[in-house]
């Protein structure tokens, strides 16, 4: 295992390029799913206050 | 209008691809993940070390298919671009839009990989040869286009300019291609051609497969879903948007 990580004396190298990417693409992701989540939010708020101003 | 050409407008119209895109995304996610999870078993544990640079050539199992997918999406991106410019089709544009990001990313993280490769086999991080350079315009370019897409007010506009830098910028890309035959650089010369058999071991080229195969399903997902947001964005009034939202979130 340590053997594995040691990645023959390369490990900052190796590791700092698959953790980077492996970072970076969940970044995106999680960013999307933000973007996503707090828009279908505002996308309901007007919903409801639409409704709201047809009732009165 | 002809019947074939009503279809083909039926997919171009935002609902539809909203939901279709919705129902393609969980089936090229869980292909990410498959070819992800064999690709880095197979390059980081199964394949065996190069002779000469011992382990630090992993890197090439990131930095291959990052690059490649770097100057795909650009390709791609200018396409739907012009699609978008020439035949006035917003779906084209929104789907350029998408891509962007996800190049830019990709352009980024091409980059990085090579530093840290760079610095283990050439000594350094960093040199300004043709590969490396017309790389990091490819980066700028992506750069350009989103700020340019952002700074427009006018949704017409904005798709106008941002498509215009788009195609100027698709001609950076055989340069990005030729680079390493054109000028004498530091960089190797392609491993993997059309038209010739591989320089490399056959699993190393199967692993470099695999993780390009992966970054392109990635690609595909991400930025369908990323389409689907901004669709949201642009259509939040529209009558199909509300529909969907009163059968629950999809």
């Amino acid at each position: 295992m340590m053997e594995f990580l040691a990645m023959g004396g390369y490990a900052p190298y190796v590791w700092g390029s698959y953790l980077i990417m492996a970072g970076l693409l969940v970044v995106e992701m999680l960013q999307l799913r933000y973007r996503r989540r707090s828009l279908l939010a505002w996308i309901r708020r007007m919903a409801r206050l639409r409704a709201q101003e047809e009732k009165q | 209008m002809s019947e074939r050409g009503i279809q083909w407008f039926r997919f171009t119209a935002p609902a539809n691809f909203y939901d279709l895109a919705g129902r393609l995304i969980p089936w090229f996610a869980a292909l990410t993940i498959a070819l992800f999870a064999v690709g880095l078993y197979l390059g980081l544990v199964v394949a065996p070390s190069d002779y000469q640079q011992g382990d630090s050539y992993r890197i090439i199992y990131i930095h291959v298919p990052t690059a490649w997918m770097g100057m795909f999406l650009y390709v791609l991106m200018a396409a739907y671009a012009a699609i978008g410019l020439i035949w006035r089709i917003k779906m084209a544009d929104v789907m350029a839009k998408a891509i962007a990001p996800t190049g830019a990313l990709f352009t980024f993280l091409a980059l990085w990989t090579g530093a840290l490769w760079g610095r283990p086999t050439w000594g350094v991080y960093w040199v300004w040869d043709a590969r490396l350079t017309s790389m990091l315009i490819l980066l700028f370019l992506y750069l350009g286009y989103m700020a340019l897409h952002a700074a427009i007010d006018d949704r017409q506009r904005a798709s106008n300019a941002s498509a215009v830098l788009a195609m100027v910028g698709v001609v950076n890309v055989p340069i990005i291609y030729f680079s390493v035959q054109w000028w004498n650089t530091l960089h190797q010369g392609a491993s993997i051609t059309v038209t010739e058999a591989p320089t490399m071991a056959t699993i190393m080229f199967v692993t470099l497969l695999i993780m390009v195969l992966a970054a392109w399903m990635y690609s595909v997902a991400v930025v369908l879903a990323r389409a689907r947001v901004e669709l949201l964005e642009r259509e939040r009034n529209a009558r199909w948007v509300q529909e969907r939202l009163e059968g629950g979130t999809k």
